[in-house]
């Protein structure tokens, strides 16, 4: 996969949080780590990439496919994609097998029974055996994010696209979501990531955008960057991240 | 949501307050009731309990009508509030301020009297149950506002991420969340528009209080009538009081 974008601004009042992005990666990248101190624009960029923001100027290419800037295009292009948000964002008044099976029966017109079938397999599948049933304030929070986890793989989304998954868990949980993602991308999911896990990032990324100010600073290779990062604010970055771990 | 306080008192401690409570109650309006020179007779009351059993029936099936128009008009005024079309939001924004800002006789006179009168309806039945449905209805909406825009902008996120477009957001994320927000606060409204019905008499119509009114007049007794009138609301009111208890706590769940 190709992503490309072209001078992408996305304000908010008299913010930008993205503020003329412009980056490329190769045309093999397949996990895709978006790194960058806090409020640099790594949030607003993965919704920008994922079509659940359009950019107020600029453009954005998914394998030389330009993104659209209508409301409905942009609909059908995120329905194509899974989204997972730094606090979860399960549905509270719905269990996390109905949180699953609700969009594939409204969005993706499954019926049912398949409906069920693909939750419960993504559910055991993520170690969730037994919690189907439960809402989401009765699970932990690691729980409540591999639940989110499963909705957004149950689609079979083109693209998996992570905002700080693990910002919000413990080490413990961390580690269990950290696991899940990494079985996802080594089993060829399409990832992009947004995240302050570096070493994670350096494990299972192939590409690195490394944001700050609304602007990307770099744009290269995994091993590229993290042993010869090229601007000073990616080193600094790094070596403050590093400090500690 | 955490238990209600009352749920660690033992069943026949409570009773036994209840009781208690009760009596001391009785005790007083007793002491009141006794210390005015008033000849209490009730049978007038009696003669007219069929009349009485007719104005009930008429009280509670228009209210029951207007509890429809009411939520139904709420809904709509609430989602006009919300319009992303300025016109609609401020039409129905005026009409919300209007209707809640003025008494509810003074719109029945002039609907009735002046509107229904200029639309030649002569049917003072239908006009009062819109005119209650739209008076409670008007309070309704600010309610399902309220409710709908507690519902928080991650959740709206999470629905637009996995595909679902505006209708399905409302039906699937908004609307089961917010009813259970907006669910004390509507039956509290339906429960006045009960009581609210009690003057709909003002343009004619033979509910509950009208009857009341005429049997009054007719027996020469100004007061006996009111204390059943009382009980007659009460016996419907407590009930649903009740019944909006049991629907929060099997709505209850933790955001």
């Amino acid at each position: 996969m190709k992503l490309e974008t072209q001078a992408v601004t996305k304000r908010y009042g008299a913010h930008a949080a993205l503020d003329g992005a412009s980056f490329s990666t190769g045309d093999e990248a397949r996990v895709i780590a978006l790194l960058g101190p806090s409020g640099g624009g790594k949030s607003t960029l993965l919704r920008v990439l994922g079509s659940l923001l359009v950019p107020d100027e600029g453009s954005v290419k998914i394998d030389a496919r330009t993104l659209p800037h209508d409301e409905n295009g942009a609909l059908i292009e995120r329905r194509a994609n899974g989204f997972v948000f730094q606090g979860y964002n399960l549905f509270p008044h719905l269990t996390a097998l109905q949180n699953i099976t609700l969009p594939l029966r409204e969005v993706h017109g499954m019926s049912e029974t398949q409906a069920t079938q693909r939750a419960l397999e993504l559910l055991h599948r993520l170690g969730l055996e037994g919690h189907e049933h439960k809402r989401p304030s009765q699970l932990s929070g690691g729980q409540q994010q591999r639940s989110a986890i499963a909705r957004a793989l149950a689609p079979k989304p083109r693209l998996l696209l992570l905002d700080e998954p693990t910002s919000a868990l413990d080490p413990v949980m961390t580690g269990e979501v950290l696991d899940v993602i990494r079985e996802l991308a080594e089993a060829g999911q399409s990832i992009i990531l947004a995240t302050h896990e570096i070493s994670f990032a350096r494990k299972v990324a192939d590409w690195v955008v490394f944001l700050a100010a609304g602007k990307v600073q770099e744009s290269s290779s995994a091993s590229d960057f993290f042993t010869k990062p090229q601007t000073e604010l990616a080193q600094q970055y790094l070596e403050g991240l590093s400090k500690y771990r | 949501m955490p238990a209600s306080p009352d749920s660690t008192v033992s069943p026949i401690r409570r009773a036994l307050y209840a009781l208690v409570l009760l009596a001391l109650a009785s005790a007083v309006f007793y002491a009141l009731f006794s210390s005015v020179a008033y000849k209490w007779n009730w049978d007038g009351v009696w003669l007219y309990r069929q009349q009485f059993g007719y104005g009930w029936l008429t009280t509670m099936g228009l209210s029951l009508i207007a509890m429809i128009v009411s939520v139904a008009l709420g809904f709509l005024l609430m989602l006009g509030r919300r319009s992303p079309w300025d016109p609609v939001r401020m039409f129905c924004g005026g009409v919300v301020e209007l209707v809640r800002g003025s008494p509810l006789l003074v719109q029945l006179l002039i609907g009735h009297y002046i509107i229904a009168n200029a639309l030649r309806i002569d049917q003072p039945i239908f006009t009062g149950i819109i005119l209650l449905g739209c008076f409670e209805g008007a309070y309704l909406a600010e309610i399902f506002r309220g409710a709908v825009e507690s519902i928080s902008a991650s959740q709206l996120e999470a629905a637009r991420a996995v595909g679902f477009n505006k209708v399905q957001t409302y039906r699937f994320v908004i609307i089961p969340q917010a009813l259970r927000r907006a669910l004390p606060g509507t039956t509290g409204q339906l429960v006045s528009l009960i009581k609210d019905s009690s003057l709909l008499s003002v343009i004619g119509i033979e509910e509950l209080v009208q009857k009341v009114k005429i049997m009054n007049a007719a027996t020469y007794k100004p007061l006996e009538g009111f204390l059943p009138l009382a009980l007659a609301y009460l016996i419907v009111t407590l009930p649903l009081s009740y019944l909006a208890r049991r629907l929060e706590r099997r709505f209850a769940y933790e955001t």
